[in-house]
């Protein structure tokens, strides 16, 4: 059941907040459990056409040719619809915030980048008349080498997938061709530290698969306006894409949506509005674009697929002194959203702790793959995915429990991030302390004690008090090997002494109780540090 | 070519013309106009589009409607009794049993089944009952909760 630590924060606002905690019903449920709430297909027209799309068969293909002579004449079919009736035949999602450049077409004219990529859409009577005519379009290829691979795509001489970005690489701000996060001396870092951990990690894409799949229904109005039944996540954002794609004022399409039958992302991409919106000028009639379940699993776009690198440089008493990390989105063959995942990203690293000296690029890399969108914490969760097995690998390497580890390394009150932000308001360690006494995780005094109020410093990131100049903590230290002694502030962390190290054997985890015994012997050179192949998994270099 | 059926929809008589080859989902939705009913996959995987036929959890996507001449099918839209919600409707509110709702009227209709055979299952025979049926806000927790109150209630009635 919940319960509230509201003392953490009960200097920094009244108790006022009578909503948590109490039971409030869904002002929708009503709708759900009698089967009442308005999704978007639950609104009936008289003569509903259906749109069906032709979608290209390869990763990358050149289109030679398009018949669709025998399509037109198929029993129901009211109108075919090709690239060239496209107002505005490209778009990217996020230039209504001036984001990017417009780079992918809402039917496909010359080239298909992705398996699943629309070329044509057939307006007809009934679904089914919609998909026998599109089995009659014959499409002639020139397949392409494709690329599917992120770090492949941006190497020299790899096949360019989107003409808008020919290196396949998004371009952040006109120039460059990744993100970047500098903050102290990596390098630096790395030989002032003890141990060093590197890794990689992968994400593969993950599908939505709402229950609703996506779809809309464009209903002709008066006065030249259309009102749109949408299963959209984002109303106004999906109205003003649909407007731009059709050179349509904004005032003249009526969105109409809100119960959306689940969408964690999945339904902010505009997937269907714009050509059913397309297909019911063109026929002047009610269209229905609805994305079959083999569509959505296929050709929606998924959470998008992250490459992670992560080396780590730890202190024997458990700081992280360095922090490198490189990573490449793949964004599939267009856009979206996926420039904006990796500012996320880069905002998130180096993950919640203080942590002297920061480098991360960060690449949106374009591939011949079904385009990513957003889907829950995009961005950030793959990350979070890697830090996190870093920080146990670490907790192994210095002998620490993974827990307290962590906790040591945790944000405090004035400590300087890696971002050049205060942190404010920190309250991760007393988390951490009321989640390991919920766990019955034993905690020693010192974490116990542990708080984000105190201890926290600018100058624990090796940074000047006040000062925005970075200064290493390294700087001071130049022999690499000599361990750094613990900055004042810090709770000082007695190891327990190791066990004898063995040499081949890797460590087992930490025992989920027990006090934390070392996994290997931190204490030799840096040429006898351990290196991880896997969670866990150790050997020497 | 289209085939006159007559069934008892939520104990009403319904008599309509269907396509040969029409599913019943199709025909509760476009052409007896009974919207409760959802389609998730349109292929008997998710679960979504479940009705009760001679009380009986099925799969109304891939099941021909023709196939349903003279018998009694049961939908969400007939679980209500005027003003009165069926238990389990409540007791999905009640537990927050449902975020975007469109497994909802499946996931009910596999319940009712359920209580209708065995008003008191175990959480074991709840669990297997709602199987078929795929949430993906996956609140399958409040779910099992909202259908073992019920069951439960029915206990304390007949106790
Ligand atoms: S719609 Fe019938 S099982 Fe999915
Ligand atoms: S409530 Fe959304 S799928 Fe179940």
């Amino acid at each position: 059941m919940l319960e509230f630590r509201k003392d953490i924060f009960a200097d920094e606002r009244d108790d006022s907040l009578v909503e948590i905690g109490q039971p409030t019903a869904r002002q929708d449920i009503l709708g759900h459990v009698t089967g009442t709430s308005p999704y978007y297909d639950d609104h009936r027209f008289a003569n509903l056409l259906h749109l069906k799309i032709l979608r290209s068969p390869h990763a990358h293909a050149r289109i030679r040719s398009i018949d669709d002579s025998v399509a037109a004449r198929a029993p129901g079919v009211k109108r075919i619809i090709r690239a060239a009736d496209v107002p505005v035949n490209l778009n990217t999602l996020l230039s209504l915030i001036q984001f990017g450049k417009d780079d992918e077409p809402s039917l496909a004219s010359d080239v298909v980048r992705y398996k699943g990529e629309p070329i044509l859409g057939i307006v007809a009577t009934s679904e089914r008349a919609a998909l026998e005519a599109l089995a009659l379009v014959r499409v002639s290829y020139d397949q392409l080498p494709a690329v599917l691979d992120v770090e492949e795509a941006i190497k020299a001489g790899a096949p360019s997938v989107n003409a808008t970005y020919p290196k396949n690489t998004f371009e952040y701000y006109g120039k460059y061709d990744h993100q970047k996060l500098r903050f102290g001396d990596v390098e630096a870092g790395f030989r002032q530290a003890d141990i060093v951990i590197e890794d990689r990690y992968q994400m593969s894409p993950i599908e939505h698969a709402p229950t609703e799949t996506n779809g809309s229904i464009t209903v002709p109005d008066t006065n030249g306006r259309y009102i749109v039944y949408t299963s959209t996540q984002a109303l106004f954002f999906s109205l003003d894409t649909a407007a731009k794609i059709n050179a349509v004022q904004s005032n003249q399409l009526h969105f109409i949506g809100g119960t959306v039958g689940g969408g964690f992302g999945g339904k902010v991409d505009t997937l269907t509005e714009p050509l059913c919106i397309l297909a019911a000028r063109l026929t002047g009639a009610p269209v229905r674009y609805r994305l079959s379940r083999h569509e959505e699993m296929q050709f929606g776009s998924p959470r998008g697929a992250e490459r992670i690198y992560v080396k780590d440089g730890l202190a024997k008493d458990g700081r992280i002194v360095a922090r490198s990390v490189r990573a490449y989105f793949d964004s599939g063959a267009y856009t979206r959203l996926s420039s904006y995942a990796v500012v996320k990203c880069v905002a998130h690293i180096p993950g919640p702790y203080t942590i002297p000296n920061v480098h991360a690029d960060v690449y949106c890399v374009f591939t011949n793959r079904t385009p990513a969108t957003a889907m829950r914490g995009f961005g950030v969760t793959a990350l979070d995915f890697a830090l996190e097995c870093q920080m146990d690998k670490g907790a192994v390497a210095v002998g620490m429990d993974p827990l307290e580890f962590r906790m040591l390394n945790m944000y405090r009150d004035g400590d300087m991030k890696a971002h050049r932000r205060e942190a404010k308001n920190c309250a991760l360690i007393e988390c951490a302390q009321v989640a390991a006494e919920k766990a019955n995780w034993p905690l020693r005094d010192e974490f116990r004690r542990m708080s984000s109020r105190q201890g926290g410093s600018h100058e624990r990131a090796g940074v000047a008090d006040r000062s925005r100049t970075p200064q290493l903590a390294s700087a001071a230290k130049p022999a690499p090997s000599t361990p750094p002694s613990p900055v004042p502030q810090r709770v000082a962390y007695e190891r327990p002494t190791p066990a004898a190290p063995t040499r081949t054997a890797p460590p087992s985890p930490p025992p989920r109780s027990a006090p934390p015994s070392p996994a290997a012997s931190p204490a030799g050179s840096t040429h006898g540090a351990p290196r991880f192949s896997s969670v866990f998994g150790t050997r020497r270099r | 070519m289209k085939t006159p059926i007559q069934f008892h929809l939520n104990g009403e008589a319904v008599a309509t013309f269907v396509e040969s080859g029409a599913n019943l989902l199709d025909t509760l939705r476009e052409t007896v106009g009974d919207l409760s009913v959802k389609g998730g996959c349109w292929q008997g995987t998710c679960g979504t589009c479940t009705v009760l036929i001679d009380g009986v959890p099925r799969l109304s996507c891939v099941t021909l409607a023709e196939a349903c001449a003279g018998k009694s099918v049961e939908t969400t839209a007939g679980l209500r009794r005027g003003a009165d919600l069926h238990p389990l409707q409540q007791a999905f509110m009640d537990r927050f049993a449902a975020q975007c709702g469109y497994c909802t009227p499946g996931m009910l209709m596999a319940a009712k089944a359920l209580l209708d055979r065995n008003p008191n299952p175990t959480r074991a025979e709840v669990i297997d009952a709602l199987c078929g049926n795929i949430c993906r806000c996956t609140g399958y927790e409040p779910i099992i909760q909202a259908v073992m109150d019920v069951a439960g209630s029915d206990n304390r009635r007949r106790a």
